[in-house]
């Protein structure tokens, strides 16, 4: 009998083009997404040498990072016009497919990768981009590159790659009532570190991983750098399948059916190894909220930020007195007490349909406290307007949300979404770094139903102990 | 790409964990489509009040540090965004070398392609470099060659690094055009995948 095998060892085996001892292995890559701001000097290089992009039906560009999310051809910014004509006259110059503003496709590109069937199980996927570890949630082997590594795949389709470690994250049991994947991958971050994953690939496992949807799979894969991991993924199941079953470039009819008994072949072997494993519990964790000013530096709502002096090393204690300065929060402050003046409900992590849809039950009926600024900020075009046909637009807009178009808008501010200096926003984005959503901004990321319990309430509640339907 | 094999230079200690790409090089400064000019934002946040003026509380801004060209700095130097910006920036502003006790991976291997030698050498040792750099005019030589780093007294610490990113930087070898080489086997693999 093959010795049994991971769905890592299997994808990176399936796509090895060249391997030679004391080398990186040369990868061939099923699929090469781009956006505006990573691929201009790429392409830029690719005109310097005369190359050509060797496979432009394998690359698929979309505006996402610059684009405003009102008044859509108001783009004030002058550099960043530049940026996105330049991505549609590379995208025509080498006949690379691209949804720009106006695309009904558009949408921030780790959204409309999967919702286009785009993503696909055992497939290599790269983008210029470092989330691109959210299409781990199909069991496709996805992460983000550099710039010169864009230009690299461009013009070959490849890319060489040390093959990292295995790492099984096993989650075991269920989530609890009003816990969603976002809490999960915060709490399994806080609980490792920022540093766990450097050298790995992740293979999320076990019952609670099993029991998610798509969109929470995508969540927690989407935060696997946050781990330093090179990329996280999941195992397809029936789950994945039927999330796939008629998108546009899945396989259609029988050859779908085909496509999933080989899909099917991908999923780890029972009695593969990794190289290290972690388990964690699902059933203790809480709603979660950062504090700090990594993604590690989280706490369960119901408790206070750490005191500087509980520290156990020098460093440790420096990174947190630096950490609550720049939050403007005092040692063994309850989270609960502090109060925000934004609220972000968007990002690839958390702005699919299945989010909205959350976050609205939430502030159905309620109002956003005056004191608070909140948006919502969808992940695609297509999402806007699936939400848009439930009515949920006009739920938010009832409480007082701005409606907004699809981009990543706050999660980044490179366009005019921006959290003033030392104002405080409850993110459902990813990364709460000094200076993230504007210079002087302090990100607290939490779950879209904390967020939208943040937005009613002024400040951050157990969503657990909000009057809501979503807990029935 | 600029072969590096020997670097000889003055060392900035930065003595922060965790340097987020986003702290390297700000986003507002991703909208340009060059790959020069970066320098000048480097840690932009940091090193600049609101109004443009430098802040003294930076320590790059302190003229004892001016024209050096290795840094070194604490654990999970380059995390975060996969921006190329933040090599270029680095780059541009003249460090050819950095130091650390462990670096992110998309960091790492962005140094590479343009240039810059990433370092891992052990947390108590960038500490002590630290600790040096930070008391007065410290210069190391680093020897890619050899795998070494070196001060004008006794220190000498070897590194780790592959022999494939080894050849690529001592050689400032272009690695499209070593892969296009390979032409054959990419177009091989592609009739067997028969698509
Ligand atoms: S939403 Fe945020 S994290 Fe995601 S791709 Fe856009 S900027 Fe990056």
């Amino acid at each position: 009998m093959e010795k049994p095998q991971t769905i890592i060892d299997k994808i990176w085996q399936r796509h090895i083009v060249d391997q030679e001892p004391d080398k990186p292995d040369l990868l061939y890559i099923d699929l090469h997404l781009v956006h505006e701001v990573t691929s201009p000097q790429a392409f830029e290089g690719l005109r310097m040498k005369g190359r050509k992009v060797r496979r432009p039906d394998r690359t698929y560009a979309t505006m996402d990072h610059n684009v405003p999310t009102i008044h859509r051809h108001v783009i004030k910014d002058q550099i960043s016009k530049t940026q996105m004509e330049t991505l549609k006259q590379n995208c025509e110059e080498f006949a690379i497919p691209l949804a720009d503003i106006d695309h009904p496709d558009q949408g921030i590109v780790h959204v409309i990768g999967p919702q286009l069937g785009l993503t696909q199980p055992g497939k290599t996927i790269v983008c210029g981009d470092s989330h691109t570890s959210t299409h781990g949630a199909f069991g496709a082997l996805a992460f983000g590159i550099g710039t010169s590594e864009v230009e690299h795949v461009l013009a070959t389709q490849t890319i060489w790659q040390q093959k990292p470690k295995t790492l099984n994250v096993k989650v075991n049991g269920n989530l609890g009532k009003g816990v969603t994947a976002k809490d999960l991958i915060l709490a399994i971050i806080a609980k490792h570190g920022v540093r766990f994953g450097t050298g790995y690939i992740i293979e999320y496992t076990g019952e609670a991983i099993r029991n998610l949807s798509m969109e929470g799979r995508m969540t927690i894969c989407n935060m696997s750098i946050e781990a330093g991991a090179r990329a996280g993924l999941i195992s397809p199941d029936e789950t994945t399948f039927e999330y796939l079953r008629g998108k546009r470039h899945s396989p259609q009819g029988e050859d779908f059916d085909t496509a999933v008994e080989e899909w099917c072949t991908l999923a780890t072997d029972e009695g593969a190894t990794y190289d290290a494993t972690v388990e964690i519990d699902a059933e203790e964790i809480e709603p979660q909220v950062t504090w700090g000013t990594n993604p590690s530096m989280c706490i369960p709502v119901s408790e206070s930020v750490p005191n500087p002096d509980d520290a156990t090393t020098p460093n440790e204690k420096e990174a947190i007195e630096r950490a609550l300065d720049y939050m403007g929060l005092a040692p063994n402050q309850p989270i609960s007490s502090v109060e925000i003046e934004h609220v972000f409900i968007g990002s690839c992590t958390n702005s699919r349909l299945s989010d909205l849809q959350k976050a609205a039950k939430i502030v159905h009926g309620k109002k956003v406290k005056d004191t608070v600024r909140a948006m919502v900020v969808p992940g695609s075009h297509s999402v806007k307007a699936a939400a848009e046909q439930e009515g949920l637009d006009v739920i938010f807009q009832q409480a007082g949300f701005e409606w907004r178009d699809a981009g990543c808008s706050m999660c980044l501010a490179m366009n005019d979404d921006v959290v003033p200096p030392g104002e405080r926003c409850a993110s459902t984005s990813n990364r709460n770094f000094e200076g993230r959503q504007g210079n002087g901004a302090r990100t607290h990321l939490v779950s879209p139903e904390m967020a939208a319990a943040a937005a009613i309430e002024g400040r951050f509640v157990d969503v657990r102990q909000m009057d809501s339907p979503v807990l029935s | 790409m600029e072969p590096l094999r020997i670097h000889k230079g003055l060392v900035y200690p930065l003595n922060r964990t965790n340097v987020d790409t986003d702290q390297i090089i700000p986003k507002q400064f991703l909208k340009r489509i060059e790959r020069k000019g970066f320098g000048q934002f480097l840690f932009y946040n940091w090193r600049f009040n609101d109004d443009g003026q430098p802040r003294e509380d930076f320590s790059l801004n302190d003229k004892k540090y001016e024209g050096a060209s290795i840094l070194v700095a604490g654990e999970n130097f380059g995390c975060g965004s996969s921006r190329e910006h933040a090599p270029w920036a680095l780059e541009d502003y003249g460090f050819k070398v950095v130091l650390a006790p462990s670096f992110a991976d998309i960091f790492y291997n962005n140094c590479f392609k343009n240039g810059i030698l990433p370092v891992t050498l052990k947390e108590d040792i960038i500490q002590h470099l630290i600790e040096k750099a930070e008391m007065e005019a410290y210069e190391l030589t680093v020897n890619l060659e050899e795998q070494t780093v070196r001060d004008s007294e006794e220190l000498q610490e070897t590194f780790e690094i592959s022999s494939y990113q080894k050849e690529m930087l001592l050689n400032g070898w272009d690695e499209i055009a070593v892969t296009l080489k390979q032409a054959d086997k990419i177009d091989q693999f592609e009739q067997n995948i028969g698509k």
